[in-house]
């Protein structure tokens, strides 16, 4: 199994949760004792809460949290091949959908505006199943991802530069 | 005073044109070999307000076509409303060839007779308007200067219809071909600013006139292509969050989703004979290229690769069809013999060729051209034929060729926005039209109407 740098630092990241739930509780204690003291003379009792362990649903939805912020692959003019720059990215979406055999992706495939849309249209199917195949290489079942293409209609950036045109070509993972 | 009532005239053409115009085309680009043609202002020949411009329209339309030069109103010499005012001598310094003279007067019912004639101005400038022919053993007037005259009622409402009548008749009167006046266009219209409907689907005059919404949604719509009547619009929807094909009626509005296999669904074309639509398809792999009866639903594969083939569009006889494919590398055109299943390699130029169609009549086809790295539209003979680039923007698609072959429009930038340009099949004449809001691509040009 490939452990990369995006599922560590997600394994790392939720006993941080923990950890920082843990010490809220205590700073709330704190608090709760100082309200305690003052107003000690109206009341006799004072309750205080108990953080609860996260449950497996409430973990995989914090995962999923994390993917969605790095859930776009960029590709270069005219190609599909997905560029090892997406490695870790895509090694963690496969981990959660490998963990989580019931979860399905949406892989979009999108093209810049450059050409014709139709031509673009078949272009941005190519990078979408790019996608999927390299998830499927990771491990996923195939039948838990479906691919669409957009080709050029629906560019993230409109400015019709290079650089807008880099944004656009593009595979988006949508859970 | 005269000048006055002109410089009237004139407000009152620019405040209609804006008035119920979303699209206005500017001209980009004049031609020097047009021949020189005068659309005298009609004469309104009634009381009251004058209503709409007829003229300005056939003097539009004939611009459009790149073939003719309509000269301006302060260059006539006059403003003859009967052929028989002509002063042929004054007009002799403008070198004009034809005139388009005519009359509005009031009928019945807040209806109009209009009246026109064209003029050939040559014959009538070496016979005064006064040629004479036999007739029953008797000299009679032959008129034989006077192309044609007509006198018709329309409706307050039929000006703008009616106009381009005349610029049909005059059209094919002077060149010997038919025009393409009457004719409309469908096109995608995309605001990205509206919150909910960011596409729509519209149908214009040619020129970009009496523009309707048929369709609106929330995801994208593609590649609309007109049935051989004119009636129904194929095209490509996302509504169902993946792409499907749909035919929608555009009178009765009846809408019938006709191919959602798994993958792509695009880029449906009408077969001349109405039967069959041609489209591509991605459920047994990659992108190829079937054709579908739609009658009985049968599904033909026509091309089987593992490159992407797309972009299929008919010949005029329903026999082959030209595809865009990879198969040689980059994407360039060939064409498909549906019989035979023969396919043979046709452009060679550049570095890519793409979204070719057939020009009517004519063994050529108009392309998507891209040498280095930008995209034009081009044409060239359909055998062993160079490229001729037609357009001079840079990020030009979607063509789409008038039913008489005499125009091109198409999909192109200005100032950062997605607008149509028109080109004339010889590449000399170019006009665009912009839109207000949003921008509008997959421009499809309808077969002739009436």
């Amino acid at each position: 199994m490939r452990l990369n740098k995006v599922a560590k630092s997600l394994v790392v990241a939720i006993p941080m949760f923990a950890l920082a739930a843990c010490g809220s509780t205590s700073t709330v204690d704190q608090d709760s004792q100082q309200t305690n003291q003052a107003v000690e003379q109206n009341d006799t009792i004072v309750t205080a809460p108990v953080e609860k362990e996260l449950t497996p649903a409430e973990k995989q939805r914090l995962v999923l949290q994390e993917l969605r912020k790095e859930h776009i692959i960029y590709f270069d003019f005219d190609t599909a091949s997905v560029s090892s720059t997406f490695a870790a990215l895509l090694d963690a979406h496969a981990a959660y959908l490998r963990n989580n055999t019931g979860a399905t992706v949406l892989v979009e495939g999108h093209a810049d505006e450059r050409g014709t849309p139709e031509y673009n249209i078949a272009l941005g199917e190519r990078r979408g199943k790019a996608v999927a195949k390299y998830l499927e290489g990771l491990g996923v079942n195939a039948s838990q991802i479906e691919t669409v293409s957009y080709g050029e209609e629906k560019p993230l950036d409109n400015s019709r530069t290079e650089a807008g045109f880099s944004k656009n070509r593009r595979a988006v993972l949508v859970y | 005073m005269k000048l006055l009532t002109k410089l009237l005239c004139i407000c009152g053409a620019v405040v209609s044109l804006s008035s119920h115009a979303a699209l206005d085309i500017v001209i980009t680009e004049g031609v020097d070999s047009a021949r020189k043609i005068a659309v005298v202002p009609f004469k309104w020949l009634g009381t009251g307000p004058r209503p709409s411009p007829i003229s300005d329209v056939v003097a539009s339309d004939l611009r459009f076509s790149g073939r003719f030069s309509p000269t301006g109103k302060f260059s006539m010499p006059q403003t003859p409303a009967f052929s028989k005012d002509i002063d042929y001598q004054a007009w002799l310094p403008t070198q004009i060839e034809a005139m388009v003279i005519g009359t509005i007067k009031p009928y019945s019912d807040g209806r109009y007779i209009v009246g026109f004639e064209l003029i050939d101005v040559l014959r009538g400038q070496v016979t005064g308007g006064k040629a004479q022919m036999l007739n029953g053993g008797q000299l009679v007037s032959s008129n034989d200067h006077i192309l044609e005259s007509r006198e018709t009622v329309i409706s307050a409402t039929e000006f703008r219809q009616y106009g381009h009548r005349i610029s049909d008749i005059v059209y094919e009167k002077l060149t010997g071909d038919r025009g393409a006046f009457r004719t409309k266009i469908a096109y995608v219209l995309v605001d990205r600013a509206n919150p909910k409907y960011k596409y729509r689907l519209m149908i214009a005059d040619f020129d970009g006139h009496n523009e309707t919404e048929i369709l609106r949604s929330k995801e994208p719509l593609m590649s609309p292509s007109w049935s051989p009547d004119g009636t129904k619009l194929a095209y490509a929807s996302f509504e169902n969050r993946r792409q499907q094909i749909f035919i929608q009626d555009i009178y009765t509005q009846k809408r019938e989703k006709v191919s959602s296999y798994r993958g792509i669904n695009s880029a449906p074309k009408w077969s001349p004979d109405g039967k069959s639509l041609a489209i591509v398809l991605s459920k047994d792999g990659n992108p190829d290229v079937y054709t579908l009866h739609l009658a009985t639903q049968k599904l033909t594969r026509i091309t089987k690769n593992r490159a992407i083939d797309t972009e299929p569009s008919w010949s005029p006889d329903g026999k082959n069809l030209l595809f865009t494919s990879e198969r040689g590398g980059k994407p360039q055109i060939y064409q498909v013999n549906l019989q035979s299943k023969r396919i043979s390699r046709v452009t060679f130029e550049g570095e890519m060729n793409l979204g070719g169609s057939y020009i009517p009549n004519n063994d050529q086809i108009v392309v998507v051209n891209r040498t280095r790295g930008k995209y034009h539209i081009a044409k060239q003979a359909l055998k062993f034929g160079s490229l001729q680039v037609l357009t001079k923007t840079r990020l030009d698609e979607s063509p789409s060729i008038a039913p008489n072959g005499s125009m091109v429009i198409y999909g192109t930038m200005h100032r950062g926005k997605q607008v149509l340009g028109l080109v004339s099949i010889d590449g000399r004449f170019k006009a665009r039209l912009p839109v207000s809001e949003g921008e509008v691509k997959a421009p499809a040009w309808s077969p002739f109407i009436f």
